[in-house]
C-alpha cells in the first residue's frame, strides 16, 4: 500500500463546500422585458416566423383575418367588431410567441454585451525573435508568442510556456478571487480577456481571431449559432404533422358545413374568420410558440450555473445520461483527508497521544495537519499553542522521510507513514510494540490513512486520517439512482480504499487506480451497452475520455486540450456541478413534454367552445355541446382565441424556469406530470374560456 | 341493458383472455421459426413450399425489400383478382351465368382493391353478381393473402423493436408461409367443419327455387359458404358470401356460431399482443397493449349496448315496448336479427369495427345515432382496438410511438420505447401514417359530400324510352351512374347516392370512406356505392389506407432495428404500467379520433340531439 502523506492533492479552492449559486437575475428583469417587447415585433418578419411552421400558420391566419376586417370596415359586410378582435388576438398570438423567445434570449444577450466589454482591443506585446513588438490583439495568430505582465489584459487564448502568474478571470467566470496559472502541467491555459495581476508570463496563442473562447462564448449566449437539437427537431416534426392534420380537419369542415346547410335547409356555413379561429385554436400553438424559448432557456440555465455548454445538443444529452463518472477528489470527498480519531497504543493515555499529535502538526499547514490540530482542540480541549522558530525546530515533510514533526525543549515528535516512523523510532533505539501493526492495518482496511505518532523513541499511537465524504452526497446519489442514473467514482486510490469510500458515499460503482486508459475503456464499455456517459476532467490526459464521453465537462482551470475535448466548460471548475447539469438537461426535456401534452389536451375544451358556436344557426341542437354555457357564437369563438393567446404569456415563466423537477423514478414523474399537464390541460381551459366569455360580454365586446 | 346481455359480453371477454396467451405463445414460436406442435406434422409441407417457390427462409430482408415483397405480393394478387372477376363468364363454377355486365371494370377494381387490402367492402350484391369461382378463388384467396401479409407486417414491425443493431426485419415470404400454414389453415379447417355441423352450407349447387307458405316463389342462394365464412372472420376480412353478411341465417345460423364468429375475429389480433410481448422479451409489454385495447373495447360496447337497449324516443312515442321483458328484447330492434338480440348485435358491431373485420350481423345504419357512432369512432381511432390481423398491432404500435414521444419527454429523457430511442425519423414516419389516414378519410368525404357531377344536383332516371335523352349527357355523368341498373339511374351529385337526408346522409358518406380507409369494410349501408365514382374513390381510399400506412411503419421498423438497445433503468419511462395504458388510450383518442370531432358533430352527434328533439330522417 502506497501512502502519499501530507501532499496537498488539490489547491484549496476545491475544498470549500460548494459555493452557493450566484444570485441569478429575476425572471422578469425590466430591462430584458423592454428589449424583448421590441424584439417581439421585429421578429414578425415572415422570414423569421417561417422557421416555426406552427406560428407561420398563425401568421397567415392573422393576415387573412386582417384582410377580412378591412373588408368588413369598408364594405360593411360581416361583423367588423368580431373579425377585428379575432384578428388582433391572432396577431397577439404570434407576438406573444416572439416575446417568449425574445425573453429567453434576453439574458444571454445581456451577458453577451458584458462579455464584449471584456473583449480586448488592446495592444499585445508580441515576441518576435526574442524582441517585443506592439501589435493589435486581433492580429495575433495561432502559435504567436506574447508577453504579459502585471496589469496586462491577456490578448487571446493560449498556453503559458514560461512563468507563473496570478490571473483575474472574473470577466469570464464572475469569480473575483484570482487564480494561479503556470507553465507546464494542467494549469497552463489562459483565456483572452482575463487580467494578469502579478508576475510575468509568456503565452503561446492557441486560437485565431474570432475563434477565441470569449468569441465562442458570446456566440453561444447570444444564441447566434443556435442550432435546433435533435429532440427539438423531432418535436417540431410532430408539431408540424399535427398542424397539418388540424389544417385538414378545418379545411374540410367548410365543405361539410356546406353539405349540412344544404341538408338542413337553414343557416349558413361558418365564416372564414371563424374557421381560422378554430384552426389556430386546434394547432399546437402553445408548445409551438414556446418551443424555442424552452431550448434557449435551458442553455441559459446551464449558463446561470456558470457552465458553458458548447451546444444545446450537449445539454439535451445530459438529460439522457445513464452513467456519471465522478472524480473522487473534490466531487465526492472534500479532497483532503481529515483526522477523525486518535488511537493510542495500550498503556498510552489518549490525551498524551492527542497532545503529541497536535504538537507535531502545529507547523504543518497542510489541510491534514490543520485537521489534526482542530481535532485535538475540539475533542480534548487542547488549545493550539504558538510556537516560534526560536524555541522549536520544525521538521518539514519530505518525500524521502515521509514524516514531519517538531523538536522542542529536547523532545522530538514525529508523525508519518507507519514504516518510516517505525524506522525512525528504531534508529532512536526504541522498540516497536506488537499492537501497532493491527491498528495501522485496521485503519488502512477501511480506506483510511494511518499516521503513526512517536515521541522520542516511543510509539504513542495512530492518527486516523479519513477521506471525508461531502455532506449530502449520499442523498444526491440516492436521487440519481431513483432517476436511473448510475454513479461511478473514479479514483487513483487502491481498490480497498476506493471500495470503502464508495460504500460510504453511496455510489454504485468505482474505478480504482484509474488511469486515462482504463477510464476510456470504462466509457466505451458503458456506451457499447447503449448507455450515455457523462464525466468531468481537467488534465490533458483526460482529453480523449472527455471527447469520447457523451457529456464531457471540462474544468476551466484545466488545459486547453481538455477544454476543447469536452462539450461543456465549467467556469467555476467545480466537478459536483455535473449532477446539476444532468438535472437541467432532464428539466429541459420535461418542460417540452409537459407543454406539448398541455397544448394537445387543451384542444378538447376548444372544440366544445367553437363547434357548437359555428353551427348554431344550421344545427341549433348542437348547442347541447356548449358545455360551458358560453353566451353567443362570437363570444365563444373569441374567448377560445383569447385563451389560446393568453396561455402562451401565462406559460412563459414556466418555459423559462422549466417545470418543477423532483428526483423520482420515471413512473412517478410521469404520473405526476400526466396529472398536472395532461388532465390539467383538459380541464383548465373550461373555466378559463367561460371566464373570458363573461368578461367579453360584460365589456360588450361580443 | 339486461343482466343476461351483460353476462354474455363478459363471457365473451373472459374466453378471449383465456385464449390470448396460448394463441400468442404459439404464434411467437411460428414466427421465430421455433419448434412447435405442428412443426413435425406439417414441417415437410413448409419445406416443399420453400423449395417449389425458391424461397430461402433464412435470407433476411431489409425493410425496403420486405416492403417491396409485400407490395409485389399484393399487386400481383390484385391484378389476378381483377382479371378473374372480369372474366368470370369464361370461368367454371358459374351456375347462374354471371358475366361482365354484372362486373363492370370499376366494380372489379373496387372489389379487387377491397379484398387485397383486407377491407372486403362490397359495393355489389354477391348473390346477383358473383360466380362461385369468383367467390372461392378470385376473392377468397385474398382472405388468406391479406391476413397473412398483415400478420407478417406486424411481426416485421415488432422485430424492429426486438432486434438490435441489424439491418433486416425477417423474410416476408417465410412469414407469410408460416402464418398461413401453421395458424390460418389448421384453425380454418376445424372451424369450417364446425360451421358445416352447425348448418352452414358448403356446396356448388345452383340456387334453390322454393315456394313459401304464402305461396310466393323464393330463390334460395347456395354455395361454398362455410369455408369462406371461417377465413372471413379469422382473417378479419369480413366480406360476406351473401349480401346480408353474418345476419344471413346461412352464414350465421345459431347463437353459438355467432359467439364463435366474434371470438374468431379477435383471436389472432388479441394473441398477437402476447406474441409481441414475448418477442420483445417482456410479456407485460404485450399485456399493457392488451389492456389498453380492452378498455377501449369495453367503452365501445358499453355505449353501443346502452343506446341500442334504450331504444329511441320515436319508438316510445309509437307505443313500442322498449324496456326488456322475459319475451321481448326491447330497445331498438330495427335492423337486428331476433336470434341475436340487442346485446349480441351491439357486441358484434363493436367487435367487427374494433378489428378491421367489417362482417355485420345487424345493420349499423339502423343503430341509434350514438350506437352507430361507436363503430364509426372505432374505425376512426385507426382500428387499433385489437384491430385487423396484424394491422391492429402495427397500428397501436404507431400510436405507442407517438404517445411515448410526447409523454416520454416528461420523464426527462429522450423518449424510448422497448429500449429503442424514439427520434426524428420514427416520429416522422408515425405522424406521416396518421396524416395519411386523416387525409384520406376527410378528403374523400369532402368530395363525396359536395361534388356535383352531371346531371347536377338532382338525380335522373332514364327509361329505355328516354334513351335518346340519356345519350345527351356529358361523359362525366357516367361517373355517378349506377352499374347495370335498369332503368338507367344517374345520380348526378355524389351526395345524391345516400338514401337518407340531413345529418344521417352525411354519416353514411363519412362512414363509407372511414370504413374504406380503415380497411374495415363494414358499411353503414344506406349508400349506393356501386357507381364508378364511388367504386374508384373507395378503392383508392382502401389502397391508401393500407399501403401508405404500412410503408412508413416498415420504414420506422427498419430504422429501429438498426438502433442500439438502451437497457431500462428506473429513469426509463415504464411502458408496461397502468400509466402507460392510460396514456396510450389518451393518445389514440386525442391524436387519432379527436381530429374527426367536427365531422362527427355534423353527423351522428347532431343526429342524436335531433332525434331527442323528435326529428328523424
Amino acid at each position: 500500500m502506497s501512502l502519499t502523506l501530507n501532499q496537498p492533492t488539490q489547491t484549496s479552492d476545491n475544498n470549500a463546500p460548494q459555493s452557493p449559486k450566484k444570485q441569478s437575475k429575476p425572471l422578469l428583469d425590466p430591462a430584458i422585458v423592454k428589449r424583448a417587447i421590441k424584439e417581439s415585433f421585429i421578429k414578425l418578419d415572415p422570414r423569421v416566423v417561417a422557421k416555426n411552421p406552427v406560428m407561420f400558420v398563425v401568421l397567415v391566419g392573422s393576415v387573412m383575418t386582417t384582410y377580412y376586417f378591412i373588408k368588413a370596415l369598408i364594405g360593411h359586410e360581416g361583423n367588423a367588431l368580431f373579425v377585428g378582435q379575432v384578428s388582433i388576438w391572432l396577431w397577439f398570438t404570434v407576438i406573444f410567441a416572439n416575446f417568449a423567445e425574445a425573453m429567453a434570449e434576453g439574458r444571454g444577450k445581456a451577458q453577451a454585451d458584458s462579455l464584449r466589454k471584456a473583449k480586448t482591443q488592446t495592444v499585445a506585446r508580441k515576441l518576435v525573435n526574442g524582441k517585443e513588438q506592439q501589435v493589435p490583439a486581433p492580429d495575433l495568430r495561432k502559435g504567436d508568442l506574447v508577453v504579459c505582465e502585471v496589469g496586462d489584459v491577456i490578448p487571446s487564448d493560449g498556453e503559458i510556456i514560461e512563468g507563473i502568474a496570478s490571473v483575474d478571470e472574473s470577466a469570464i467566470t464572475g469569480e473575483s478571487a484570482p487564480v494561479i496559472r503556470e507553465s507546464g502541467g494542467d494549469r497552463s491555459s489562459v483565456t483572452g480577456g482575463t487580467k494578469v495581476l502579478s508576475d510575468r508570463i509568456v503565452i503561446q496563442i492557441a486560437t485565431n481571431p474570432g475563434e477565441s473562447f470569449i468569441d465562442r462564448m458570446i456566440a453561444l449566449v447570444e444564441g447566434a449559432q443556435r442550432q435546433k437539437t435533435p429532440n427539438e427537431i423531432a418535436l417540431s416534426i410532430l408539431l408540424s404533422g399535427l398542424t397539418l392534420i388540424f389544417l385538414l380537419a378545418v379545411v374540410t369542415l367548410y365543405p361539410y358545413a356546406v353539405y349540412s346547410v344544404r341538408a338542413a335547409g337553414s343557416g349558413a356555413p361558418p365564416s372564414i374568420t371563424a374557421l381560422i379561429a378554430l384552426m389556430v385554436c386546434l394547432i399546437p400553438t402553445t408548445i409551438g410558440g414556446l418551443l424555442s424559448a424552452i431550448g434557449i432557456a435551458g442553455m441559459d440555465r446551464v449558463m446561470q450555473h456558470n457552465v458553458l455548454a458548447m451546444s444545446g445538443k450537449a445539454v439535451e444529452a445530459a438529460g439522457d445520461v445513464n452513467t456519471l463518472l465522478l472524480d473522487k477528489t473534490g466531487t465526492i470527498t472534500l479532497g483532503n483527508r481529515q483526522a477523525t480519531e486518535f488511537r493510542p497504543l495500550p498503556g498510552v493515555n489518549i490525551e498524551e497521544l492527542a497532545n503529541a499529535a497536535q504538537l507535531s502538526s502545529l507547523s504543518d499547514e497542510t489541510p491534514e495537519g490543520r485537521s489534526i490540530v482542530i481535532l485535538a482542540k475540539e475533542k480534548y480541549g487542547l488549545r493550539g499553542r504558538e510556537l516560534t522558530e526560536a524555541d522549536a525546530e520544525f521538521v518539514p515533510f519530505t518525500a524521502q522521510t515521509r514524516m514531519s514533526g517538531v523538536n522542542v525543549d529536547g523532545v522530538q515528535v514525529r508523525k508519518g507513514a507507519g514504516d518510516n516512523v517505525k524506522r525512525w523510532v528504531e534508529e532512536q533505539g526504541g522498540r516497536i510494540p506488537a499492537e501497532l501493526d493491527p491498528i495501522v492495518e485496521s485503519i488502512a482496511k477501511v480506506g483510511g490513512t494511518p499516521l503513526v505518532v512517536a515521541l522520542n523513541n516511543q510509539v504513542l499511537g495512530v492518527i486516523y486520517l479519513k477521506d471525508v465524504v461531502k455532506g449530502g452526497m449520499r442523498e444526491r446519489f440516492d436521487q440519481l439512482r431513483a432517476m436511473g442514473i448510475k454513479t461511478v467514482m473514479i479514483t487513483g486510490d487502491n481498490p480497498l480504499t476506493a471500495k470503502s469510500i464508495a460504500e460510504e458515499a453511496g455510489v454504485d460503482d468505482f474505478l480504482a487506480q484509474a488511469t486515462p486508459e482504463n477510464k476510456m475503456d470504462l466509457i466505451k464499455k458503458e456506451q457499447a451497452g447503449g448507455k450515455l456517459v457523462a464525466m468531468t476532467g481537467d488534465g490533458t490526459n483526460d482529453a480523449p475520455a472527455l471527447a469520447q464521453a457523451d457529456v464531457g465537462v471540462a474544468m476551466n482551470t484545466g488545459t486547453q486540450a481538455a477544454k476543447e475535448a469536452g462539450n461543456m466548460i465549467d467556469l467555476d471548475s467545480n466537478p459536483t456541478k455535473l449532477i446539476e447539469v444532468v438535472e437541467i438537461g432532464k428539466q429541459l426535456l420535461m418542460t417540452r413534454g409537459a407543454l406539448t401534452t398541455f397544448s394537445i389536451a387543451n384542444d378538447v375544451a376548444k372544440y366544445f367552445a367553437i363547434i357548437p358556436a359555428m353551427f348554431v344557426v344550421t344545427y341549433p341542437e348542437l348547442n347541447k355541446l356548449n358545455l360551458m354555457g358560453l353566451t353567443n357564437s362570437n363570444s365563444a369563438i373569441l374567448a377560445a382565441v383569447i385563451f389560446n393567446a393568453l396561455v402562451i404569456i401565462a406559460l412563459i415563466p414556466l418555459a423559462l424556469r422549466g417545470v418543477a423537477y423532483r428526483p423520482m423514478n420515471a413512473g412517478a414523474i410521469l404520473r405526476r406530470n400526466l396529472l398536472i399537464y395532461g388532465l390539467g390541460g383538459v380541464l383548465i381551459p373550461f373555466p378559463a374560456i367561460w371566464l373570458l366569455d363573461r368578461i367579453l360580454v360584460t365589456l360588450h365586446l361580443a | 341493458m339486461t343482466t343476461n346481455g351483460l353476462l354474455q359480453i363478459a363471457l365473451f371477454f373472459i374466453v378471449l383472455v383465456l385464449l390470448t396467451k396460448p394463441m400468442g405463445a404459439y404464434m411467437k414460436k411460428v414466427f421465430e421459426g421455433e419448434k412447435h406442435t405442428l412443426s413435425s406434422p406439417l414441417g415437410w409441407l413448409e419445406r416443399i413450399i420453400y423449395r417449389v417457390c425458391g424461397i430461402d427462409p433464412a435470407q433476411e430482408m431489409r425493410w425496403t425489400t420486405y416492403a417491396f415483397a409485400l407490395l409485389a405480393f399484393s399487386v400481383v394478387g390484385m391484378v389476378f383478382s381483377y382479371v378473374a372477376l372480369r372474366a368470370q363468364s369464361l370461368l367454371p363454377f358459374n351456375p347462374q351465368g354471371f358475366g361482365t355486365k354484372e362486373m363492370a371494370p370499376d366494380l372489379a377494381f373496387n372489389t379487387a382493391a377491397s379484398f387485397t387490402t383486407n377491407t372486403n367492402w362490397q359495393s355489389y350484391v354477391p348473390e346477383t353478381t358473383m360466380s362461385y369461382f369468383s367467390q372461392m378463388v378470385a376473392l377468397a384467396i385474398h382472405n388468406w393473402m391479406s391476413a397473412a401479409s398483415g400478420a407478417a407486417v406486424a411481426i416485421a414491425v415488432v422485430r424492429g423493436f426486438s432486434r438490435r443493431e441489424v439491418n433486416s426485419l425477417g423474410n416476408f415470404w417465410a412469414d407469410v408461409v408460416r402464418v398461413t400454414l401453421y395458424v390460418l389453415a389448421p384453425i380454418c379447417l376445424v372451424y369450417t367443419l364446425f360451421l358445416v355441423a352447425s348448418g352452414v352450407p358448403q356446396n356448388f349447387s345452383p340456387y334453390v327455387k322454393a315456394t313459401t307458405l304464402e305461396g310466393v316463389a323464393q330463390t334460395i342462394a347456395m354455395g361454398p359458404v362455410a369455408s369462406q365464412e371461417a377465413i372471413k372472420n379469422l382473417g378479419t376480412n369480413g366480406g360476406g358470401f351473401f349480401n346480408a353478411n353474418a345476419a344471413h341465417p346461412f352464414e350465421n345460423p345459431t347463437p353459438l356460431v355467432n359467439f364463435i364468429q366474434m371470438l374468431s375475429i379477435f383471436l389472432i389480433p388479441a394473441g398477437l399482443t402476447y406474441t409481441f410481448g414475448k418477442m420483445v422479451g417482456n410479456a407485460k409489454q404485450g399485456w399493457a397493449i392488451f389492456a389498453a385495447m380492452s378498455i377501449m373495447f369495453f367503452a365501445g360496447v358499453g355505449v353501443a349496448y346502452k343506446y341500442e337497449a334504450a331504444g329511441t324516443p320515436g319508438l316510445v312515442k309509437a307505443g313500442v315496448q322498449t324496456a326488456a321483458t322475459e319475451t321481448q328484447s326491447g330497445g331498438n330492434m330495427e335492423g337486428k336479427e331476433t336470434r341475436f338480440g340487442i346485446a349480441n348485435s351491439a357486441l358484434f358491431a363493436t367487435v367487427t369495427t374494433d378489428a378491421s373485420c367489417g362482417a355485420v350481423n345487424a345493420m349499423h345504419d339502423s343503430f341509434t345515432p350514438l350506437g352507430g357512432l361507436v363503430p364509426l369512432i372505432n374505425i376512426m381511432a385507426g382500428e387499433v382496438i385489437f384491430g385487423g390481423v396484424g394491422a391492429g398491432l402495427y397500428g397501436i404500435l404507431m400510436f405507442a410511438v407517438i404517445a411515448v414521444f410526447i409523454a416520454g419527454l416528461m420523464v426527462g429523457r429522450t423518449p424510448e420505447y422497448l429500449g429503442k430511442k424514439i427520434e426524428q425519423f420514427e416520429v416522422k414516419m408515425a405522424i406521416l401514417a396518421v396524416l395519411v389516414l386523416d387525409a384520406s378519410i376527410l378528403g374523400f368525404t369532402m368530395l363525396g359530400t359536395n361534388l356535383s357531377l352531371p346531371p347536377g344536383a338532382t338525380s335522373q332516371t332514364f327509361t329505355e324510352a328516354q334513351a335518346a335523352d340519356e345519350a345527351k349527357l356529358p361523359p362525366l355523368a357516367k361517373w355517378n351512374h349506377v352499374n347495370s341498373s335498369s332503368p338507367s339511374n344517374y345520380y348526378g351529385a355524389t351526395y345524391n347516392n345516400v338514401n337518407n337526408s340531413g345529418a344521417h346522409g352525411f354519416s353514411e358518406i363519412l362512414y363509407a370512406y372511414t370504413s374504406a380507409t380503415g380497411n374495415n369494410g363494414s358499411a353503414f349501408a344506406g349508400i349506393t356505392a356501386n357507381t364508378p365514382y364511388y367504386n374508384v374513390t373507395l378503392g383508392l381510399a382502401m389502397i391508401i389506407g393500407r399501403f401508405l400506412m404500412i410503408v412508413p411503419l416498415l420504414a420506422m421498423a427498419g430504422k429501429l432495428a438498426q438502433k442500439k438497445f438502451v437497457p431500462a433503468s428506473s429513469g426509463t419511462f415504464p411502458t408496461d404500467s397502468g400509466t402507460f395504458v392510460v396514456l396510450l388510450i389518451g393518445t389514440v383518442i386525442l391524436v387519432g379520433a379527436l381530429t374527426y370531432f367536427p365531422a362527427l358533430a355534423l353527423g351522428p352527434i347532431v343526429e342524436h340531439f335531433q332525434m331527442n328533439a323528435g326529428k328523424v330522417f
